[in-house]
């Protein structure tokens, strides 16, 4: 039996914001339902707070362990939780009774149930930047953000010479982690160019009046100290036939080239976009971070009445923001379903507003310093841009001097962006070189119109979605 | 306020989708270069994302000619428009399920062929299900159209648009027509960008078409609509043609890549302004079903994406296509109702030769813009 469920709020993602947000909704007497793609709370910096098997503290460090203070208030806040729950559409003007709110279709262990919200909050998070240089495609390389996953859930790290490489403050973090699990790292390759921090310097008042410093120079000695460290790395390309065997670079105006058996990429995080687009929120372009990011507003709200976003994937700013965000998307979601006034809002909000502005502070600093070189944004040659399709950086551009004039119409010449990835490895790549091709600024190339289902899902499946009189009356209708 | 004049052509086409796109290519291959006017890039909608299918198989009798003279185009299309547009020719066959089903399909045939049609046939259930194996035995026989196929909708608009101008043709994209009306000898195109001016005028704007025919005083009872699509990641190949329903909806086929498409005709909720549509995923259930009943294997397969185009349907489901009927210089080529790709050849050379001649030899009388209205 179909089992088609109804609540005021549905919260979509369990990383920080959306448990904050989940538990302070729940607590404004909202009925509030989350569900997540995880098979425990936590999203992905906090992933497998409650069921890691890495007791040791000490490896993935307090700020990972401050999750657990999430889970335990959402735990017994009342709010309903779906765990491996994966949505793969919204629907307003198609759904059964459109003025009950969203219809909502997602799958449980390959079983597809629909749920009806009158409000939603996207909690989505972020995604690691996509990372093109030739050969990222080897068995052998992977992103830092994957290997954090193995580590956490699984207390698993890379067996083999490693040699992490990028930019970003998640880079140097896996580092630590690794080196507390006794992990090997046999290089760490930076890639931002010399005289980066000189660019950062305007903005570190802010950073130095954050709490980032302190923890941030501890953990950067602690790396420094057990880890080459090769600054300014150009020319980064993975090496290898039928799997990884080694990395080349340039630096200090000589190539060199070094053997390994992993390589971990990461160059920075960025929304995750796909259901917000797909369900019709505007956009902008954040110049400061190289990404796209949806237009909301001081509560989260977006472009699309009954939609409200926070955390990463309403725009990085860090966990620790992400659960102020999620609070305070939760009290505009109280106040619109009528359950707070202006007022009681406005009272609640003030303690997370404030925690928020210490938050945020010295983000700047960090998106100075940490911006992903614009080589490693805009490939060149035969690496690969679209990894499902097999597209290169070259076909991408040489579409470009035919007369592709945007990311949609890419897809229909080159296949680029429509593989099961749906984009996520391709689109900012596919913009930027557009953009370099036309001479354009990204934010007038465009992104991707992005559709449901979100995220792929069997025929089966969707089969068993419950008729309804009108879905029947569609057959009839067509056949007169 | 006068408005900025920017161009003048001896035909300004509107709309280059498929229609606009094949127009301005015969025109073009006669010599005359067009002029055509795009609101956002040629096959952004139904031209450039419809299910590709290349059919004569259960057509419209008054499409039958058309369809048959369209098919001559496709067999060389590669001699057209220098690119072979992706098409395969397999076949279409359309399935029985039910007893009913084979009632109806026989009907057809015994219709077909009072009108001296041959071109559809019977296939019994033991050659069907050697020619799609996969198919489930219940299934009571077909008709076929052997030399049916299926091509790229994108790849085929961008190749006639591509072919169109190389012979002279031009295209502006990103241009919106706002105003149509007579200006002395010349038609007045005027845009968001400024004036065109033409003696004669092609309307081919698709599920925005009855805007420009109501400013000219015929008026049609045009619905957008927004037939959905499913396409599942690549499987190994299992099928040739293209299967259709019978009693239900269902157009499935497999492409060369392996990936497998999904219409039939289930309709998106559609917004023509906003040019936004939202798929109705209780009716792709229906279609999933469907195929899930006639190829139980198809149960495992994934679904990747799902997408909708806008297009124009008409109360009886067949095409507006041929001159004004209130002034010179103009001709309309709209309406496809969902199966508009395949006569796409043709229909650029009916336009063509009603532009240049002032008559075409193909019987489009069925096709009158006042049909509806009464004369």
């Amino acid at each position: 039996m179909m089992d088609t469920t109804k609540c005021e709020l549905l919260v979509i993602g369990a990383g920080p914001a959306g448990l904050a947000a989940a538990a302070a909704a729940a607590q404004a007497g909202l009925d509030v339902m989350l569900l997540d793609e995880q098979a425990a709370p936590g999203g992905q910096i906090y992933r497998a707070v409650t069921t890691t098997p890495v007791t040791d503290r000490r490896v993935l460090g307090d700020d990972y362990w401050h999750g657990a203070t999430l889970v335990q208030p959402f735990l017994q806040s009342g709010a309903r939780y779906q765990p491996q729950a994966t949505v793969w559409a919204v629907s307003r003007m198609t759904a059964a009774a459109p003025d009950d709110g969203f219809e909502v279709a997602y799958s449980v262990a390959g079983e597809a149930r629909m749920l009806v919200a009158r409000h939603l909050l996207l909690a989505t998070g972020a995604q690691e930047r996509p990372f093109p240089i030739p050969g990222w495609t080897l068995p052998g390389v992977m992103t830092a953000g994957a290997a954090q996953i193995l580590l956490k859930s699984g207390g698993l790290v890379s067996s083999g010479r490693t040699v992490l490489a990028g930019c970003g403050p998640l880079l140097y973090l896996l580092a630590w982690q690794y080196l507390n699990a006794g992990a090997r790292i046999d290089a760490l390759l930076e890639t931002a160019p010399a005289g980066q921090w000189l660019r950062a310097l305007p903005h570190a008042p802010g950073f130095l009046a954050s709490g980032y410093l302190g923890k941030g120079l501890k953990l950067l000695r602690k790396v420094r100290a057990a880890v080459p460290v090769t600054r300014a790395v150009a020319d980064l390309r993975a090496l290898g036939g039928e799997r990884l065997e080694g990395v080349r670079y340039t630096a200090g105006g000589k190539a060199r080239e070094l053997p390994t058996d992993y390589l971990l990429l990461h160059q920075g995080v960025v929304p995750n976009v796909n259901l917000a687009r797909a369900i019709g929120v505007e956009h902008a372009w954040n110049d400061a971070l190289d990404c796209w990011e949806p237009v909301t507003d001081a509560w989260g709200g977006t472009s699309v009445a009954g939609v409200g976003m926070a955390g990463d994937g309403a725009g990085i700013a860090g966990a620790l923001a992400a659960e102020h965000r999620g609070r305070l998307a939760a009290l505009q979601a109280a106040h619109l379903l009528g359950r707070l006034s202006a007022g009681q809002r406005d009272r609640a909000a003030a303690g997370p507003r404030a925690a928020l502005a210490r938050a945020v502070r010295g983000r700047a600093f960090f998106d100075a310093l940490y911006r992903a070189p614009r080589a490693y944004l805009r490939p060149v040659g035969d690496t690969i841009v679209c990894r499902c399709e097999e597209v290169t950086a070259d076909q991408v551009r040489q579409t470009v001097k035919l007369g592709c004039t945007g990311p949609n119409q890419m897809k229909s010449f080159l296949r680029c962006g429509m593989g099961p990835c749906q984009g996520r490895f391709c689109g900012l790549t596919v913009s930027e070189l557009i953009a370099e091709e036309q001479g354009m600024h990204p934010k007038d190339v465009g992104y991707y119109r992005l559709r449901f289902p979100t995220k792929p899902l069997t025929l089966g499946e969707l089969a068993a979605l419950p008729q309804t009189d009108a879905s029947r009356q569609a057959v009839v209708r067509l056949k007169k | 306020m006068a408005a900025r004049r920017v161009d003048s052509a001896p035909v300004v086409i509107i709309g280059a989708g498929l229609h606009g796109c094949s127009a301005a290519l015969q025109l073009a291959r006669r010599g005359v270069p067009a002029l055509v006017l795009e609101k956002n890039y040629a096959g952004r909608h139904a031209s450039g994302v419809n299910a590709g299918g290349v059919r004569t198989l259960g057509r419209d009798l008054a499409e039958v000619p058309l369809a048959l003279a369209s098919r001559e185009l496709w067999h060389r299309i590669g001699d057209l428009v220098d690119d072979d547009c992706g098409y395969e020719q397999h076949g279409q066959v359309r399935v029985a399920e039910t007893g009913a089903d084979v009632a109806v399909l026989r009907a057809r045939l015994d219709l077909l062929a009072a009108h001296g049609h041959t071109h559809e046939e019977w296939i019994d259930a033991g050659e069907l299900r050697s020619l799609v194996p996969r198919l489930v035995p219940s299934v009571q026989g077909g008709v076929i159209v052997k030399d049916d196929g299926a091509a790229d909708p994108y790849r085929t608009t961008s190749a006639f648009r591509r072919k169109a101008a190389a012979l002279g043709a031009r295209f502006v994209e990103g241009v919106r027509v706002r105003r149509v009306k007579r200006d002395g000898r010349q038609w007045l195109v005027r845009t968001d960008q400024g004036d065109y001016t033409a003696p004669q005028l092609i309307n081919c704007a698709g599920a925005w078409a009855d805007r420009i025919a109501a400013q000219l005083g015929e008026p049609v009872p045009l619905q957008a609509i927004s037939p959905m699509m499913l396409v599942t990641l690549a499987m190994p190949h299992f099928l040739d043609p293209v299967v259709l329903g019978t009693g239900r909806p269902l157009s499935f086929k497999q492409r060369a890549n392996g990936t497998v498409l999904i219409g039939g005709g289930r309709r998106a909720w559609v917004d023509r302004d906003a040019e936004s549509t939202e798929l109705d995923f209780r009716a792709l259930a229906e279609g999933a079903r469907m195929v899930c009943e006639l190829f139980p294997h198809m149960r495992a397969a994934v679904v990747n994406r799902g997408w909708a185009g806008i297009e124009a349907a008409m109360p009886d489901e067949i095409p507006v296509i041929g001159p004004s009927r209130r002034h010179d210089g103009i001709y309309h080529a709209f309406g496809f109702s969902a199966h508009g790709f395949q006569l796409g050849p043709v229909v650029g050379s009916i336009l063509a030769d009603l532009a240049l001649q002032g008559s075409t030899s193909m019987p489009i009388e069925p096709f009158r813009i006042d049909r509806f209205t009464g004369r």
